[in-house]
This record gives C-alpha cells, structure tokens and sequence, in this order.
C-alpha cells in the first residue's frame, strides 16, 4: 500500500491549494522551447510537467510506435529482397460495384471511418475538459462504435482475402511474403483498435458511474484518446506503405 | 518501494502563469473540427493517387507527403505535443528517429539479398 496521503503540491492535478513556490523556481518552470528543455531536466527534480498518467501513456506508445515500426521495416525488408513480382494492392483490395472494379474502395472507407473516430474522440476529450462528462462518455461510445465498425469491415476484409486463397505462406498472384507481412500487420493494428474500443468503453463507464467526480478531474479521457489518435496514426503509415505503394 | 514523494515546488499550473495550460488541454473545438476536414481531404487526396493510378516519383513523393501532413497534423493537435513542453517533445518524438537507422541497414540487407537470388536461385 502506497496511497499515502501526500503533499498537494506535489501531485500535479491536484493544484488548488498548493503553496506558492519559491519565485526562482516558478521562473524555471515558466520558460518555454530550449530553456525550458535544460529547466526541466536539471536540479534533480519531476521532467515531465504532466500527470503520470500522460507520461506512461506517451511513454507507452513510444515503445509501441518501435513495435509497428520494426513491422513496417521487416515488410519493406521481404518486399525488397523478393525476385518473385509484389501483388498489385490495389487490384487485390479493390471492390466490385456494379460491373466496376473500385481499387481500394474498402480500405478507404475504413481510413474515413478511423478518421471519423478520431474526430469524435477529440470532440470527447473537450467535453472533459468542459466539466461535461455526460457527452464525453456519449462521444466515446459514439468513437468505439466507429472503432468497431473499422474492425468489423478488417474481418470482412480478411475473409474475402483468405476465400481469394491468400495465405501467409502464399497467394495467387506473385510473393509469397505479401500474405505474412499483410496479416502480421494489419492484425496487429486491428487488435489495437479492439483493445483500444474495451479501453474506451471501460472508461467511458467508469465516467459515467462517477469515478472521477471526487476530484472532477477527467484528464482520463484524454490520456485514453492519446491511445486512440496512435491508433489511427499507425493506420496512417499502414495505408501509406501497405496499401498505396 | 515506498513512495517518497519529495514535494517539488515547481509542479503546478496554478503558480507559473506561462505554463497555466499544462493539463487543461482544452483548445476550441473550431479547431478540432477544421483538422478533422484537413484529415478527410488529405486522405481524399492520397486515395486519388491511387484511384489515378499515377505512377513513379510523382507517385512515392505524393504518398510520403500526405502521410507526413497526416501524422503531423494528429500528433501536434489532436494528441496535443503542440502544446506539450519542450521536454517531453523531445523525449517522445527523437527516439523513433533512430528507426531510420533499423531502415537503412535493411534497405541495404535487402538489396544484398535480392542480389543474390537473382545469381544464384533465378
């Protein structure tokens, strides 16, 4: 058990009654850009002027941006070395409409949806700081049901990918990598946007119930919509190099 | 480990005036609605790219901007690091840098191996 009862002035969020500090430090604390950079790294004392929730989470996705990052170099790695020609993505993800073939027209729906959630989720993040939990767990649900919706049109995609005969260890139309690369990444993100609409719903009840009321602070939801804005910037760098090269 | 919370004098947004936006990210929502549109038409315009089937440098240099205009655009304003101290600027966004490194010995490695199975396995 660690939940002494602490110093206010020492935790961040709680900042109300907090003693007013030394005038040098208050200067160091003010500065801005490079100054700011050598203040907040020296005297031994807190970096990070957030809360640690903020930090972990960024510190978080750092290490998860290294995880889609080394993905997206193995993919780049295989494509390279290959002598066998890359499948035409955007004649293997297009749709039929009609007697047309739309070339990526799904993958684009679901970069529009992803978008979309993200909006939602920005929207959510300032009613938290409106004090407005009510439409800032409404626009959550509204971002996880978007979310969903994008993993649901992925299983759809999947399934019409594996019927074509598309496996991880071969496809019809030329290297066999193009398979493993595909499901290893686009499954890996996919499994972030589920984790991310159970985040999302968790907190989103835990909002509503009152949990944080106690000390009406509700930076919560913008530590989870950092969460959410990484997922759909992974997506941005999947449909960049995946889908469109 | 016992938390030995040292009260740090200098944490607060409510003493340094300069830093009263620390933890209340709270920005108009006007702005977060013309990013959202900057996102949609972005995105627009690298599916065009496909659907025009344009090709070679043209092609690559098109795909990298937007995506770049894209993840810059929700990195500095919907995650907020706009706004965000110089210190964790730094520590968030430099590290990813040294994938370039991870990216470069393997576009090397590839070519290398591409090379080889063009002699020896064709």
């Amino acid at each position: 058990m660690s939940a002494l009862p602490i110093d206010p002035a020492a935790r961040p969020e709680a900042g109300t009654t907090a003693p007013q500090p030394p005038a040098a430090a208050a200067d160091a604390t003010g500065a801005a850009g490079w100054r700011g950079f050598v203040a907040d790294w020296s005297s031994d004392r807190q970096a990070f002027q957030v809360s640690w929730g903020k930090a972990m989470m960024w510190i978080f996705l750092l290490s998860d941006t290294f995880i889609f990052g080394s993905f997206l170099t193995g993919y780049m790695t295989v494509r390279m070395s290959t002598t066998v020609p890359w499948p035409n993505p955007s004649e293997v993800f297009a749709l039929h409409v009609g007697a047309t073939n739309v070339p990526l027209l799904l993958i684009a729906i679901m970069t529009f949806v992803l978008i979309t959630s993200s909006g939602t989720m920005a929207m959510a993040v300032n009613c938290a700081y409106s004090r407005d939990k009510r439409n800032a767990a409404r626009l959550m649900v509204i971002t996880a049901a978007f979310g969903a919706l994008f993993v649901g049109m992925q299983a759809f995609e999947w399934t019409k990918l594996i019927a074509d005969g598309v496996r991880p260890w071969g496809n019809p139309w030329g290297a066999a990598q193009f398979g493993s690369s595909f499901f290893m990444i686009t499954g890996f993100h996919g499994l972030h946007v589920s984790g991310g609409v159970v985040l999302l719903l968790l907190f989103a009840r835990k909002l509503v119930r009152g949990d944080y009321d106690r000390k009406a602070n509700y930076q919560i939801v913008e530590v989870v919509g950092l969460y959410w804005h990484f997922v759909d910037l992974v997506w941005v760098f999947i449909f960049a190099f995946f889908y469109l090269w | 480990m016992e938390a030995v919370h040292t009260p740090t004098p200098t944490t607060n947004s409510t003493q340094a005036p300069a830093t009263a936006d620390q933890g209340h990210q709270k920005h108009p929502i006007g702005l977060y609605l013309k990013i959202w549109l900057l996102l949609f038409v972005l995105s627009a315009f690298s599916y065009m790219v496909d659907y025009f089937q344009l090709q070679g440098l043209l092609r690559w240099s098109l795909i990298i901007i937007f995506m770049m205009l894209k993840a810059g655009l929700i990195v500095a304003i919907f995650m907020h690091m706009a706004w965000e101290r110089m210190a964790l600027i730094c520590a968030i966004l430099l590290p990813p840098l040294v994938l370039l490194v991870l990216v470069g010995l393997m576009a090397s490695e590839g070519g290398y191996t591409h090379l080889m199975r063009v002699i020896f396995y064709r």
